[in-house]
């Protein structure tokens, strides 16, 4: 057992740890911190892949801006805790059922020799997975993809703006 | 290729169809553009079309001349029906081309003729547009009257039949809002229309039977059996005859279907001396003398049709002596003529039937145009009374036609009085003119065939020769009856000269087959059997001394004293009832009317009453159609409307709201339910991929 | 380095399925948001994976390229979607997906 493998596996831990609490908790402030938590993670994996540029990207955009974006309008809108009172019956038991069904079928694809994974990784070239690479690549091959991306962004800016207008005050 | 060379070839024979083509085009110009080119050029298009024809017509004359065989000369395949087969083709012969001669010669002259009588009358009548149509009428006759002659077959006979019948209609209603009560010139046209049905359908019949027993109508195939097998078919070329004969009736107006010709004259006098005098009334003649072979064969139709023609030519005799219109005097002088005509094809002799067909449109046409002459020049006189101030006809409505309104017109009219006088005396067959020679001939074949044919005949020249000489000495001699009468004048040369010429016609007609020379006979030998009479002396004097006696009795009854003015025909006092019999016209008119036409209208109202208006409409509609219609739909709306469809309809509806009743119960609303949904696909998805694919 | 591919897979699953729970029980629409960007991630590490497993060949880097789109439409996406909660909350006045059941049938 190495050390990375040892790393792994702790990384792991928590991040399915911080799933499920993230699930299960009663308080949506506390659901957010812990997806904080599992987003930070996996960036740690994404570190021990060699992919540091998305690692920072993750840390930065997901942990960082969405993840804050998430807590204000939870605050804003003062909805820690909603469900006061159980619905949808089946809904639960149903749910518990299909995600197991989900799982068994991961596993199956895994460990039943359906797609012959790779075994261990091998080492990677200079610089792989660094800023440099992937924006060279970026603005290589994928230039109008992501200037695209760019004005998906803009629009979304302005979706963001028209849906929360306050039309009461406005003039129709 | 010399002109000789072209004779020789006989390639002459290739322009006959123009004869048809030119008073087409003719009409179609006139048709088409008449109303842009004034009266003059509309006129002198027509008349040249006509004239064109005639050249036609002579190029055809000289063909035969070195090919007197004939030929007939194919334009196109027009119905072809399993075993029936009909080409348009013309047929060229001795005496299709006797026939295009006359009809395009007379024809050509009345066309000129018109251009100057019409040229008033439109006027006189008031509506001068009328003036294209007339000519292109009448380049229609003439075009229809040429498919008639030349004529392959029956069908294209019965084509050209039925084209010379309307136009015959068109152009007696010429005036159709004229007449008595304003519709007298539109129930002449329909009365001759009507009439020529009656025979139309016999020619009809005659066809049908042909096609039956020959299987073609084809001339040449018809005459071919008839000559090969016309012994064991005697019964049915008897019927094909008979109803062909029936046909001849209708068209040339005998006995019994002549009564169209009299009304007739309600056409423009042109229209009279061409259609109804020179050339379509002669078609039947044309027909039977074309159909000789069949009639050889039938004896008892030709016997029949010598009987009808003689019969016809006394009795219509009888009638114009009692006449006081100048143009019915003509009408029933030329059905008696046509009685001749007919009489002498009966007695087998085509040859002098065709003979005094044609001297006949000689003199008879000339009549008529010198009618119209004298007619105009008497609306010239009552014009010019009314627009110098003068009441002439006293205030009653004035008859131009009416010889009761002439006399005295042989110093004001001379062409026309000498014209006439030359056309009388031809048609009263007084030696040398043409009706002496024509008339002559078929009294000799009559005398020679049947005695009682003969004597009719005879009896009926004599009365040509009175009515004639009655009708010249009421109209030119004597004193004035009328104001107009006295102030009549001549007419423009335009009228005249066709006059003279058709004249010349009238006086030289005789030589086409003067005894001992026998052009015609000649001529007509290559297309029928002829037999040649020989000039028999005795006929030819009694006829002539028949002639003069009459003329002379004429004289002594109307010339000796002139006819005052206002007071009756002498004739009247003398013969009393017989003549208020010829006067109206033996009451021929009011029989029919009486025995068919009442009768006919009787029973079509009662048919109308009983089958249609009973019968079909409030019984078989109103009760079983009706009835049965209401009480099926009322059954299909019960029954099968409101239960089966409606049953159905509700019932799909029913089941679909049932249906999607419960399955609305699946959209809970619920995004999370959704959701559940949506992954349930999602395991199904790749449950196939993972397990499907393989 | 002796991390197998398949162990990184196995966890994207996992995380996958946890995301996946939490749309279908959860009622507040912030946390299902949540539970969706987490099945993201999933999927983004995913294709980490991939793209190491493939590491030597330069094609492998698209790998990296993809992730970083997919964040950007996140983040486009979650400025819409909290806007859209924003709006229905001002309607209804809770984020409780199960009181916005209007199509209910």
């Amino acid at each position: 057992m190495t050390l990375d493998l040892i790393l792994f596996f702790g990384i792991a831990f928590i991040a399915v740890v911080s799933a499920i609490s993230m699930l299960i908790s009663r308080n949506a402030i506390y659901s957010a911190l812990f997806l904080v938590l599992n987003f930070v993670a996996i960036a740690s994996l994404y570190l021990l892949l060699n992919a540091a540029f998305i690692a920072m990207v993750q840390v930065t955009v997901y942990a960082g801006a969405i993840m804050v974006l998430f807590l204000f309008v939870i605050m804003l809108l003062g909805a820690e805790r909603v469900e006061t009172s159980p619905s949808l019956p089946w809904q639960l038991p149903v749910a518990i059922l299909l995600g197991l069904v989900l799982v068994a079928e991961f596993a199956y694809v895994l460990f039943g020799k359906v797609a012959q994974a790779g075994g261990e990784l091998t080492g990677v070239g200079e610089g792989f997975g660094s800023p440099a690479s992937v924006g060279r690549m970026l603005f290589d091959q994928y230039l109008i993809p992501f200037e695209v991306t760019s004005i998906l962004l803009l629009v979304a800016m302005v979706g963001a703006i028209v849906l929360t207008r306050d039309d009461r005050k406005g003039s129709r | 290729m010399s002109f000789s060379e072209v004779l020789q070839g006989g390639s002459l024979f290739a322009y006959a169809p123009l004869i048809i083509a030119f008073p087409l085009l003719g009409l179609l110009i006139n048709m088409i553009f008449g109303r842009r080119l004034g009266e003059r050029a509309v006129g002198i298009i027509a008349s040249s079309a006509v004239g064109l024809s005639f050249v036609i017509a002579i190029l055809q004359f000289f063909a035969l001349s070195t090919h007197p065989e004939g030929t007939s000369v194919p334009i196109a395949d027009w119905i072809t029906i399993g075993q029936l087969a009909v080409p348009w083709s013309l047929k060229v012969d001795t005496l299709s081309v006797t026939m295009m001669l006359m009809v395009t010669g007379v024809s050509a002259l009345i066309h000129v003729y018109a251009i100057g009588y019409m040229h008033e009358d439109v006027r006189f009548q008031g509506d001068p547009g009328r003036f294209t149509r007339f000519f292109v009428f009448f380049n229609l006759f003439v075009a229809t009257m040429m498919v008639l002659v030349t004529a392959d077959n029956f069908l294209m006979m019965f084509v050209g039949w039925e084209g010379v019948g309307l136009c015959s209609y068109l152009l007696i209603g010429f005036w159709f809002e004229k007449g008595e009560d304003g519709i007298g010139n539109a129930i002449a046209g329909k009365k001759a229309f009507i009439t020529n049905r009656i025979g139309d359908f016999g020619f009809l019949i005659a066809m049908f039977l042909i096609f039956g027993a020959v299987g073609s109508l084809q001339f040449a195939d018809v005459f071919h059996w008839a000559h090969e097998h016309g012994l064991e078919n005697v019964d049915v070329i008897t019927a094909i005859t008979l109803f062909l004969l029936l046909g001849a009736t209708g068209k040339s107006a005998q006995i019994p279907l002549f009564v169209w010709l009299p009304d007739a004259m309600a056409g423009p006098t042109p229209v009279s001396a061409l259609i109804h005098a020179a050339t379509m009334v002669t078609a039947g003649i044309y027909m039977i003398a074309r159909n000789q072979a069949l009639y050889d064969v039938a004896g008892l139709s030709s016997n029949l049709v010598a009987l009808i023609g003689a019969a016809t030519a006394l009795f219509a005799a009888t009638i114009a002596v009692g006449q006081f219109d100048i143009k019915r005097v003509l009408a029933y002088s030329t059905i008696s003529q046509l009685g001749f005509m007919l009489a002498a094809v009966g007695v087998g002799a085509q040859v002098a039937g065709m003979f005094h067909l044609v001297t006949h449109a000689f003199f008879k046409a000339l009549l008529f145009l010198s009618a119209g002459s004298v007619i105009q020049g008497i609306e010239h006189g009552h014009h010019h009374l009314e627009h110098v101030g003068a009441n002439p006809g006293g205030g009653e409505a004035f008859d131009p036609n009416d010889m009761r309104n002439m006399g005295g017109l042989r110093s004001k009219m001379k062409i026309t009085f000498w014209v006439y006088l030359i056309g009388a005396l031809a048609l009263s067959g007084i030696f040398p003119l043409a009706g002496f020679w024509s008339k002559d001939e078929i009294l000799a074949d009559a005398n020679h065939e049947s005695i009682v044919i003969f004597l009719l005949l005879t009896v009926a020249a004599f009365f040509t020769a009175f009515y004639m000489g009655r009708q010249i000495l009421m109209v030119f001699f004597g004193q004035p009856r009328s104001e107009a009468a006295k102030h009549a004048p001549e007419n423009p040369p335009v009228m005249t000269v066709p006059l003279i010429l058709l004249a010349v016609g009238a006086i030289l007609g005789g030589v086409l087959n003067l005894p001992g020379m026998h052009t015609l006979t000649d001529w007509l030998e290559h297309t029928l059997h002829v037999h040649v009479t020989e000039f028999n002396p005795v006929v030819a004097g009694l006829s002539t001394l028949l002639a003069l006696l009459a003329i002379g009795i004429a004289w002594f009854v109307y010339g000796r004293q002139p006819m005052g003015k206002g007071s009756p025909d002498p004739l009247r006092r003398m013969l009393g009832p017989i003549f208020v019999g010829m006067e109206n016209k033996w009451w021929v008119d009011e029989l029919y009317q009486f025995l068919i036409v009442r009768p006919y209208i009787a029973l079509a109202d009662v048919l109308a009453d009983v089958i249609d208006w009973r019968f079909w409409h409030d019984w078989f509609h109103d009760t079983v159609l009706a009835r049965t219609f209401r009480e099926g739909t009322r059954w299909l709306n019960d029954a099968f409307d409101l239960r089966v469809i409606d049953g159905i309809a509700n019932g799909l509806g029913n089941l679909t709201q049932a249906i999607s009743g419960r399955m609305r119960f699946l959209q809970t609303g619920y995004v999370r339910n959704y959701a559940l949904s949506f992954l349930v696909g999602v395991l199904l998805v790749l449950s196939y991929f993972i397990f499907g694919s393989s | 380095m002796n991390i197998a591919t398949d162990y990184i897979l196995a966890l994207s699953g996992v995380l996958f399925v946890i995301g996946v729970l939490g749309v279908l029980v959860r009622r507040n629409a912030i946390v299902i948001f949540m539970s969706i960007e987490l099945m993201l991630n999933s999927a983004n590490l995913a294709l980490i994976a991939f793209a190491r497993a493939m590491a030597p060949a330069a094609e492998a880097l698209r790998g990296h390229v993809l992730v970083f789109f997919v964040i950007a439409v996140a983040a486009a996406e979650v400025a819409v979607g909290l806007a859209l909660i924003v709006a229905i909350f001002r309607t209804k006045h809770s984020i409780d997906v199960d009181q916005v059941s209007s199509l209910q049938g």
